[in-house]
C-alpha cells in the first residue's frame, strides 16, 4: 500500500505572523514549522503502516509544496517515521492560493510512489496559517477520488476504509473503498515525537526535490499573479483597549460584573 | 441583475438563521435566490420562509438520491443549479461541510473561492469580502477575480433584513455521478439538542476551561440565566468534560457573539482564534497574569466557583 501524507510548512503561530508588501503571508521572515495539524495526519499514516500485516509493504511518502525552508516540514515527517519525502519548490509557486496549491499537489500525487499509484492521500484538517480547510476536498475533486474528510477515527480492512466524522449536527460513520482522500482532525490521537533513532534514520531517507517543470505544471497556472482571488487590503486589528479588571473580594467581583453587564444592556 | 445563489442552511427543512443573513448580504450584490437541497415535500415551506428575506427564485433539489453520501453530490447539484441560473455569486454557510462543498464547486466551475467571510459588500458590482485572519489579528478585504465568486459566510455576518421576495419554487432534477457516491454515510447519530442557542449563532456565549475542574454547572447556570450558549476550551474537551462540538478555537468553532464570557480559560492563541472577534469580552480567572485578561473589556480576578454563581443570582434578581 502507498500512502501520501500532505504536510504544509507554516509560520509559527506563536510568532509574529504578518503580511508582506504584496499582501501574501510572510513565509520566510518568521520561523516556520510543520503545521501541527498535519502531524496528526502523519501519525495516522504511521499507525496504518504499523498495524498492517506486512508493515514493510506500506510506503508512507510525505509531500510538501512550499519555499526552500519548507524542506524542514518534510524532514520532520521523515523523523517521525515517514519512509520518503517529496518537496516541490519553485519561485513561481509563491503566493499560490488553495486552488493552485491543490493543482500542484494533485500533479505530485498523480505520479504515485515507486511506480505505483497512491492508495491513500492523507491530509490535516486545516493549515494553521490559512486554515481554509479546503485543500483535501479540492484534491478529491481534482483526482476524482472519494473524500473521507475530518476523521476523528480511521479504520481500514483491506481496501475498505471507515472513518468517524464529528460533523456540525451529527456524528457520522463514513465508508469507502481505496483509493481516496482522507483528512484527520486533532481528535484522532496525539502525534508522536521523533525519537533519536528516528532523527538519525531520517538523514538517510530519500528526499526528492521537484520543480514545476518536473511535474509538467505551467508556471503561468500558479502563483500570486494568476490567483483566482485578490487581496485588496490587509489591516492589523487595532489592539483592544485595556479593559477594567477587578479583584473579587467577598462577592464584590460578582456585583461589579453584574453592574457591567447591566450597563451594557445584557441584563 | 443576476441572481445571487444562497445555499439554504437547514436541518430537515427547518431553515437556520445564517440563511437569512446570507440572503440579506445577497441583496447587496444582486437578486437573492435560494437553493434548497433537502426533502422535496419541504420545498414550499422553505420557500415561504426564505421569501420573507427577499428570495426570488427558490431552487428545490430533492435530496433523496444525495443524502446517503458525503459532500460530493451536493457540489454536483449546486453546479447544475448554477448552469440554470448563471448567478453573479454563490454564498454558502461556513460550516465544515459548507467549505468542502465550496472547494469542490470552485474547482468544478473554475471559480475563485473565499472562505469564512464576516461581511460581503458590493463595490461597482463586484463582491468584496471581509475576513478575519491570524487568530483575528488581521482583517483582510478580498475579491474573486475569476469565474463566479464562491463565498462561504460565517454566522452573525449581517443582521437579517426582511424583504418581500417572490419565493417562486423551481424544482431542479439533478444527476449525480457514480464518482460522487464513493463516500457513503454508513451511520449517523444526530447530536442531542441542548435546548440552548446554537453556539455559532448565539448572541451570548459562556465558556468554561480547565479551571472549572470538570464541574460545568456554574458555567451552564450563568448561560441559562443569560439565555446564552455554552462553550469550552480544548483542555475541557480533552478532559472529556464536554464533547468536541462545544470546543471554541482554531480546531473547534469560531464564535463572534455580542458577549463572550470565559471562565477558567487562560487565553491561549489557539483559543483566541475562535473568540477574539467577539464584541464584548469578559473573563473570570483566579490568576491575574492570565493572558485572557489582555483581551477583556471587563475581568474579574477570582474563583469561578464562587463568582459565577453569585453573578447568576444577580442576573436572575435583576431580570425579575
Ligand atoms: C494545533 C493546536 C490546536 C488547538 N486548538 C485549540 C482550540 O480549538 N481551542 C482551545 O481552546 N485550545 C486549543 N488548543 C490548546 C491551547 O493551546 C490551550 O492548551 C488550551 O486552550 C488551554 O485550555 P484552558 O485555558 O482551559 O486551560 P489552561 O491553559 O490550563 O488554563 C486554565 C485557566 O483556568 C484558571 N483557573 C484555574 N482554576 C480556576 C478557578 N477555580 N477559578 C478561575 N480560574 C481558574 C487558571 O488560572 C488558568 O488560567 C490547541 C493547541 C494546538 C497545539
Ligand atoms: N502547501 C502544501 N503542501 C502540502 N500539503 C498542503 C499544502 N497546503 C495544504 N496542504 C494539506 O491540506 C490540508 C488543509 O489545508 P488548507 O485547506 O490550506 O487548510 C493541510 O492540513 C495539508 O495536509
Amino acid at each position: 500500500m502507498k500512502i501520501a501524507v500532505c504536510v504544509k510548512y507554516v509560520p509559527d503561530a506563536t510568532g509574529d505572523r504578518h503580511f508582506e508588501d504584496d499582501k501574501t503571508v510572510d513565509r520566510v521572515g518568521v520561523d516556520g514549522l510543520l503545521s501541527e495539524l498535519d502531524e496528526y495526519a502523519v501519525e495516522q499514516a504511521l499507525q496504518l503502516k504499523e498495524k498492517a500485516e506486512n508493515p514493510e509493504d506500506v510506503v508512507v511518502t510525505a509531500l510538501c509544496v512550499g519555499p526552500e525552508a519548507a524542506v524542514d516540514a518534510v524532514r520532520k515527517a521523515l523523523q517521525m517515521g515517514a519512509d520518503q519525502g517529496v518537496h516541490v519548490v519553485d519561485d513561481a509557486i509563491a503566493g499560490s492560493d488553495a486552488i493552485a496549491t491543490s493543482l500542484v499537489l494533485a500533479k505530485v500525487i498523480e505520479r504515485g510512489a515507486d511506480g505505483a499509484p497512491y492508495d491513500l492521500v492523507m491530509c490535516g484538517m486545516a493549515s494553521t496559517d490559512g486554515s481554509m480547510s479546503v485543500v483535501p476536498a479540492m484534491l478529491a475533486e481534482r483526482l476524482s477520488l472519494p473524500q473521507l474528510t475530518l476523521a476523528s477515527k480511521v479504520e481500514t480492512q483491506g481496501a475498505q476504509v471507515r472513518i468517524q466524522r464529528d460533523g456540525d449536527t451529527a456524528t457520522e460513520v463514513v465508508g469507502g473503498t481505496m483509493p481516496m482522500v482522507i483528512s484527520v482532525t486533532d481528535q484522532s490521537g496525539e502525534a508522536r515525537y521523533p525519537s533519536f533513532k528516528g532523527i538519525m534514520a531520517a538523514k538517510k531517507k530519500p528526499l526528492e526535490t521537484l520543480s514545476l517543470s518536473d511535474l509538467g505544471v505551467d508556471a503561468g497556472d500558479v502563483g500570486l499573479s494568476v490567483a483566482w482571488t485578490e487581496v485588496a487590503e490587509t489591516t492589523a486589528r487595532p489592539p483592544r483597549e485595556a479593559g477594567e479588571i477587578v479583584k473579587d473580594e467577598e462577592g464584590s467581583g460578582a456585583k461589579a460584573l453584574a453592574d457591567f453587564l447591566a450597563a451594557k444592556k445584557f441584563i | 441583475m443576476s441572481e445571487i445563489l444562497v445555499l439554504v442552511d437547514h436541518a430537515e427543512g427547518a431553515v437556520k438563521k445564517p440563511t437569512y443573513e446570507m440572503l440579506t448580504l445577497a441583496a447587496r450584490l444582486g437578486e437573492p435566490a435560494a437553493v434548497f437541497i433537502g426533502p422535496k415535500d419541504k420545498g414550499s415551506e422553505v420557500a415561504e420562509a426564505v421569501k420573507r428575506y427577499g428570495a426570488g427564485t427558490v431552487y428545490v433539489v430533492d435530496d433523496e438520491a444525495l443524502k446517503g453520501y458525503l459532500v460530493a453530490p451536493k457540489a454536483e447539484a449546486l453546479q447544475q443549479v448554477m448552469e440554470k441560473s448563471s448567478p453573479g455569486a454563490v454564498l454558502i454557510a461556513s460550516s465544515a461541510e459548507g467549505k468542502e462543498i465550496a472547494g469542490r464547486l470552485a474547482i468544478k466551475t473554475g471559480s475563485g473561492l473565499i472562505t469564512d467571510a464576516v461581511d460581503v459588500e458590493s463595490d461597482h458590482d463586484t463582491a468584496v469580502t471581509t475576513q478575519s485572519v491570524f487568530a483575528g489579528n488581521y482583517t483582510v478585504k478580498a475579491k474573486v477575480t475569476r469565474g463566479t465568486p464562491i463565498i462561504t459566510v460565517k454566522p452573525n455576518s449581517a443582521a437579517p433584513q426582511e424583504a418581500d421576495g417572490a419565493g417562486t419554487v423551481e424544482e431542479v432534477s439533478v444527476t449525480v455521478s457514480d464518482a460522487a457516491k464513493g463516500a457513503q454515510i454508513v451511520a449517523s447519530q444526530p447530536r442531542k439538542a441542548t435546548g440552548r442557542p446554537e453556539l455559532t449563532e448565539a448572541a451570548i456565549v459562556v465558556s468554561g476551561g480547565r479551571g472549572t475542574g470538570g464541574s460545568f454547572e456554574p458555567v451552564e447556570e450563568l448561560a441559562d440565566a443569560l439565555g446564552a450558549a455554552v462553550g469550552a476550551s480544548r483542555a475541557a474537551v480533552d478532559s472529556g468534560w464536554k464533547p468536541h462540538s462545544y470546543q471554541i478555537g482554531q480546531t473547534g468553532k469560531t464564535v463572534s457573539p455580542q458577549l463572550y464570557i470565559a471562565a477558567g480559560i487562560s487565553g491561549a492563541i489557539q483559543h483566541r482564534a475562535g473568540m477574539q472577534t467577539s464584541k464584548t469580552i469578559v473573563a473570570v480567572n483566579k490568576d491575574e497574569e492570565a493572558p485572557i485578561f489582555e483581551l477583556v473589556d471587563f475581568g474579574v480576578v477570582g474563583d469561578l466557583h464562587t463568582v459565577l454563581p453569585a453573578v447568576t443570582e444577580e442576573v436572575k434578581q435583576r431580570k425579575a
